[in-house]
């Protein structure tokens, strides 16, 4: 409300006066002033997030290209296009319109190829990021709801994928959704009817293509859309985490400003990612639907797996023995009513390493505050090998992870390597139990040794390959003192001890802290204190002795 | 590592078991003094630096015309040649134009743009006073709707709710039909000839040889009018011929085979995949999904992997004119398991 | 030996060490013998075929097969596997049989077309069994569409649908059929070499094993339309080239990215 005789305000340039037109028509002033500088830490391990957001932006693209041109229908027609080897053949207008797509339309099989390579990295991007996020602990307070989000957006990509995976109803992925509707039929009770209800009817039906197809270009997309909404208003809220180092602490954030220079990357990053795509989708075939032919539910392919993200649960699916010692895993249990299956060798391994993997998951950042009782906000990240256990069970879930992911291609390791394919099967079933635990072991004694290793240099500097003779005879190698910044970056962390059960008002240690107690312990027990600038004191004595010595002997030539 | 020049114990790999001294703790020395890059100090840098971003871009247009070259120029003419020439050089070029637009603004940011790190301050999410006032007013509005002290509002409320979906649930159930005894039934019948995939013509006993694998359907599966593919879903079979000696069928199957000649359901027991792979020697069949073995010897036993059951066998005759025919239907529900299976 | 060493586990190791000792012996004796027939005379009539053939039949295959085919138990009985088993496993070079294993692999054929030729004629006197493909079956023009559904049905589930090939059980495998030669390609079908089934023509007619073998020289000639094909092995590998090679490519551009210009 300014009056009249006050003079308004002109700005001298022409990207200013669009940005003033802009502000009293919509008043952004304000978001621009909190966003236009403001402050992200660089690090190139931050950059998945955008690399999933950039894949899923060109998903969205590519998509919408497809959707103009893709026909969601099971009716049967027999093919005209222009692919010689399918000429005539029967099958369904969806795997017609999807050969239409690669072979008629220009630009068709490059868009397909853009399509699902970028899902293949959308998803592979949202996991890594997930992993960055695990083993710097960036999903400490106050970030445990992003986390959470992230997760669900975990499991959306991984919808999205698959209802995409099934449209053009071709032989592989045909032979997925059978195995989808194997699995579903094996529920207790509501199985077979869910089984029905998503089929419309007996499998295959002709109803699922369709259904996949609001899912995959509605529903699904729409909820990720949602997530990353809130994932990013979050991200805002809190602002970036940022690495330890000097002049980094959990109250500010050092980094680039928004504008011009974080944009900037962060801008052109997007084109570099979309470039990259467009590289391997010009170079590589993905998804060659007219080598599978038509689905029928009679052919099958060698080599039938699912895409890298479902691999993990069609792996569980190939590890579980259907026999344990001559027990069956199907049961047929008598009730009032009659005899009724349960399908332990399908229902066992399509959900339980899910669960475990995906409640672990979602659990972990308050199963980790119960036992550090860390009240604290986070915003400096944890360096791995600072936090041995953490970044241990990281490991551990990681590989249990993928012992089920490397079963999915259980007949490609045996054919490609030459060994019997029920051998691979076996050393994956012990790897199964054994690895995650050799995992755990190994990486947490290497973050141990790691964190060894720092202590040593910050310490006693680097070896500079310079061999020196003492006065009395003694050679020694000279080690160069690290500067104060890189000291403060090695030493700079906490390392927790391991806590007794703290008793209640009546004095008493309850189960649940005696629990927490050992959990603690378990985090804990092991641990390398960072070094101390006392250390590095009684350390330095030594070492002036030494300089003194050189310098007398330099002297004395 | 090896060697600790002050000549101590090697007390860096002290694992200290006692809380560490909080006053004895090195101090952030603060951001380190910034760096000045090439092009800040040498204008001759910096006029490199922007020739450099400048063919970026210049790369970014050829691509963009790569691109368009590519699509208008190369005419698609039915050989996969030139739809792989196409897709290339369209690939190519946007790759390049998106590539260069990308380099090109990084670069710029790193080489020109300022890069001095700046230090913000973080503020607390929300100040305690703030917090204090919202739970204040979150207590308010609860103890005004006076939902604590009167539980019958607050439980039939629960109850109402949690029945408000169930329309939402009960509103999908004509997604599909249920699911009755279909599962059990497939179109084998006694006397229904055994057929190819997928010509459907039918099949003498004297073509299957010894080592032979045929891939059968019902004879009248392709006259079929609608639900084909449901019908053959369930029907699929798979017709061996074996040494009469090396079947060992069980008691009131023996007469389910003709002369060595066996037919069992193709879809694994499983997860429903068909279980095509036959080895003629071991007579093994193999399930490419994920690797059940079944043995034709023992009626099709699971010797390896996730199922358990074994395939379902057709029992088959021969008919008047030779043709291998249907004796009758399965004798179970074939392919997955499911709860009312029994 | 690495090739061995992957054999090692192999309960049979010892029985083909063994037999590895005697292909060995048996091998150099084979070398001797084919530098001998070189020599002779290509021109014969079908008769003298047969005698040649019998004469390398005694020097390079007996030992296992035992004379006159009859089998012994290292090799089986040749009588009635026809003149197409012996091309096919001679003239991929499958047999002789470098050495016991879960399934006789191929390598460079150890005969000439000309004494697999005279191998097979012989063989094909011991009683009745396919014989060589008539040059009209073999000329890849058939139907390449009806080729296409033919081998989906009785094909791709071992060997994949793209003709990738794809394992069996306990080691043995069904190959890769790029480079296979249109007429070994109808001798496999019609006779079923090692644990293949047999496609008699009642199951496949000849027209149709024309038609299968003309879809297998398209795909082949007309190579992947997307690009490079990662092995046409399906998701695993597009999975693994992603996880590889496009992550390290972006991981390559954000550390150049988030670092510092000198």
């Amino acid at each position: 409300m300014s009056t009249i005789t006050e003079a308004p305000f002109e700005p001298q340039t022409s990207a200013g006066r669009i940005t003033n037109f802009v502000d009293q028509r919509v008043g952004g002033s304000g978001i621009l002033r909190e966003f236009g500088r403001k402050v992200f830490p660089d690090h190139w391990s931050f950059m998945f997030g955008e690399v999933a957001l950039y894949s899923f932006v060109i998903l969205l693209l590519s998509g919408t290209f497809l959707t103009f041109f893709f026909d969601p229908s099971m009716a049967e027609t027999h093919y005209t296009g222009s692919y010689i080897p399918l000429k005539g053949v029967e099958m369904s207008v969806a795997y017609s319109s999807s050969l239409n797509i690669s072979f008629d339309i220009r630009g068709g099989l490059f868009m397909r190829q853009v399509h699902h390579w970028s899902a293949l990295l959308f998803v592979a991007a949202v996991a890594v990021h997930m992993l960055r996020v695990f083993f710097t602990g960036a999903f400490r307070k106050p970030r445990e709801l992003n986390w959470v989000v992230g997760g669900v957006l975990l499991i959306l990509s991984m919808a999205a994928g698959f209802t995409g995976y099934s449209l053009p109803d071709d032989l592989l992925s045909g032979n997925g959704l059978r195995i989808i509707d194997g699995v579903m039929k094996s529920i207790p009770v509501v199985g077979t009817y869910i089984s029905f209800f998503l089929f419309g009817g007996e499998f295959p039906g002709n109803a699922i293509i369709g259904r996949l197809y609001m899912l995959h270009i509605m529903l699904v997309p729409a909820m990720i859309l949602l997530m990353i909404a809130i994932h990013l208003f979050m991200v805002v809220i809190h602002k970036h985490t940022q690495y330890p180092g000097p002049g980094r602490n959990d109250g500010n954030v050092v980094g680039y400003p928004l504008g011009p220079v974080y944009a900037a990357k962060a801008g052109g990053f997007f084109f570099i990612v979309f470039g990259i795509i467009a590289f391997v989708a010009a170079l590589f075939t993905i998804n060659p639907i007219w080598n599978y032919g038509p689905y029928d539910p009679s052919p099958v392919s060698a080599g039938t797996q699912p895409d890298w993200y479902i691999g993990w649960v069609d792996g569980a699916l190939r590890l579980m023995p259907g026999w344990l010692f001559n027990i069956p895993l199907e049961w047929h249990i008598p009730l009032p009513w009659g005899v009724n299956t349960l399908s332990l060798n399908v229902l066992i391994p399509a959900l339980v390493p899910a669960g475990i993997v995906f409640t672990l998951l979602f659990a972990y950042p308050w199963i980790e505050r119960w036992v550090t009782r860390d009240d604290r906000e986070h915003h400096v990240l944890d360096r791995p090998r600072n936090v041995p256990t953490r970044t241990a069970i990281g490991v551990a879930g990681f590989i249990f992870y993928c012992v089920m992911w490397a079963a999915a291609s259980s007949d490609l390791i045996a054919t490609h390597f030459q060994v019997s394919l029920n051998d691979v099967t076996y050393w994956l079933r012990a790897l199964f139990f054994i690895g995650p635990i050799l995992g755990f072991i190994i990486a947490k004694r290497v973050a141990l040794a790691l964190q060894r290793k720092d202590r040593e240099i910050a310490l006693h500097g680097r070896e500079t390959g310079r061999i020196v003779r003492l006065p009395h005879g003694e050679f020694q190698e000279m080690h160069a003192q690290l500067d104060d910044y890189k000291r403060y970056k090695l030493v700079g962390f906490e390392s927790p001890v391991a806590e007794e059960g703290i008793p209640n008002e009546n004095g008493i240690v309850t189960k649940t802290e005696r629990r927490r107690a050992m959990l603690s312990s378990f985090f804990f027990e092991d641990r390398v204190a960072p070094a101390t600038p006392l250390e590095l004191a009684a350390g330095h004595e030594q070492h002036e002795a030494i300089e003194a010595g050189e310098d007398a002997k330099e002297v004395s030539h | 590592m090896g060697d600790h020049s002050d000549g101590t114990p090697a007390n860096s790999d002290a694992v200290a078991k006692a809380g560490h001294n909080e006053v004895d703790k090195f101090q952030d020395p603060g951001l380190p003094p910034h760096r000045l890059r090439l092009a800040d100090t040498d204008p001759k840098a910096a006029k490199r630096a922007e020739r450099q971003v400048a063919i970026l871009f210049g790369i970014s247009i050829v691509g963009t015309l790569v691109f368009l070259l590519a699509y208008f120029g190369i005419r698609l003419d039915d050989t996969i040649a030139t739809l792989r020439l196409q897709n290339l050089f369209m690939g190519l070029g946007i790759g390049f134009a998106m590539l260069g637009i990308g380099t090109g603004i990084v670069h710029w940011a790193r080489a020109l743009m300022p890069d001095h790190e700046v230090s913000e301050l973080r503020h607390e999410l929300r100040p305690e006073a703030d917090r204090v006032a919202a739970v204040q007013i979150v207590d308010d509005i609860v103890e005004e709707t006076g939902i604590k002290r009167r539980p019958l509002i607050r439980n039939t409320l629960i109850g109402a709710m949690a029945l408000a979906p169930l329309p939402a649930i009960a509103i999908f159930r004509d997604l599909g039909p249920l699911p009755g005894n279909s599962l059990r039934h497939t179109l084998w019948k006694k006397g229904e000839r055994l057929s190819r995939d997928p010509d459907g013509t039918p099949i003498k006993a004297s073509d299957v040889t010894i080592g032979s694998a045929f891939h059968v359907i019902p004879e009248s599966l392709n006259k079929l009018e609608t639900g084909k593919l449901n019908e053959k879903a369930k029907a699929v079979v798979l017709l061996m011929r074996l040494n009469p000696e090396d079947l060992h069928p069980s008691p009131g199957r023996e007469d389910w085979s003709y002369n060595g000649i066996v037919a069992y359901s193709k879809i694994c027991t499983h997860v429903g995949c068909p279980v095509a792979l036959y080895e003629q020697q071991t007579h093994h069949l193999l399930c490419p999904c994920h690797q059940s073995t079944f043995d034709l010897t023992r009626e099709c036993k699971v010797i390896f992997g996730p199922a358990v059951r074994p395939l379902p066998q057709l029992p088959i005759a021969v008919d008047g004119d030779g043709y291998l025919v249907a004796q009758s239907d399965f004798h179970e529900p074939v392919g997955p398991s499911f709860w009312e299976r029994g | 030996m690495k090739a061995l060493s992957q054999k090692r586990r192999h309960p049979l190791a010892a029985l083909a060490l063994l037999v590895l000792g005697l292909m060995l012996t048996g091998g150099l004796y084979a070398i001797a013998t084919t530098v001998n027939a070189a020599k002779a005379d290509t021109t014969t009539s079908s008769a003298s075929q047969v005698k040649e053939g019998e004469k390398l039949f005694v020097a390079n295959c007996a030992t296992c097969h035992g004379v006159g085919a009859s089998g012994t138990k290292a090799g089986p009985s040749l009588a009635g596997v026809g003149a197409a088993a012996v091309d096919f496993q001679v003239g991929t070079g499958r047999m002789p049989l470098q050495m016991q294993g879960p399934q006789a692999r191929e390598k460079p054929a150890q005969f000439t077309t000309e004494q697999t030729r005279e191998l097979a004629a012989y063989v094909a006197t011991l009683g009745d069994g396919p014989a060589l493909p008539a040059e009209e079956f073999i000329d890849g023009k058939g139907d390449a569409a009806v080729g296409g559904e033919l081998f989906r049905v009785n094909c791709a589930m071992c060997h994949n649908a793209a003709a990738a090939g794809g394992a069996l059980t306990r080691g043995k495998f069904a190959p890769a059929l790029a480079g296979v030669s249109n007429s070994h390609i109808y001798s496999a079908m019609i006779t079923g070499p090692q644990n293949m089934p047999v496609f008699n023509d009642a199951n496949i007619t000849p027209e149709g094993k024309r038609d299968i073998i003309t879809f297998l020289n398209t795909i082949e000639a007309q190579g992947s339309p997307g690009g490079a094909a990662l092995g046409s092995v399906g998701p695993v590998s597009e999975g693994l080239f992603l996880w590889t090679a496009v992550l390290g490519v972006i991981i390559g551009f954000t550390i150049w990215l988030t670092s510092r210009t000198s």
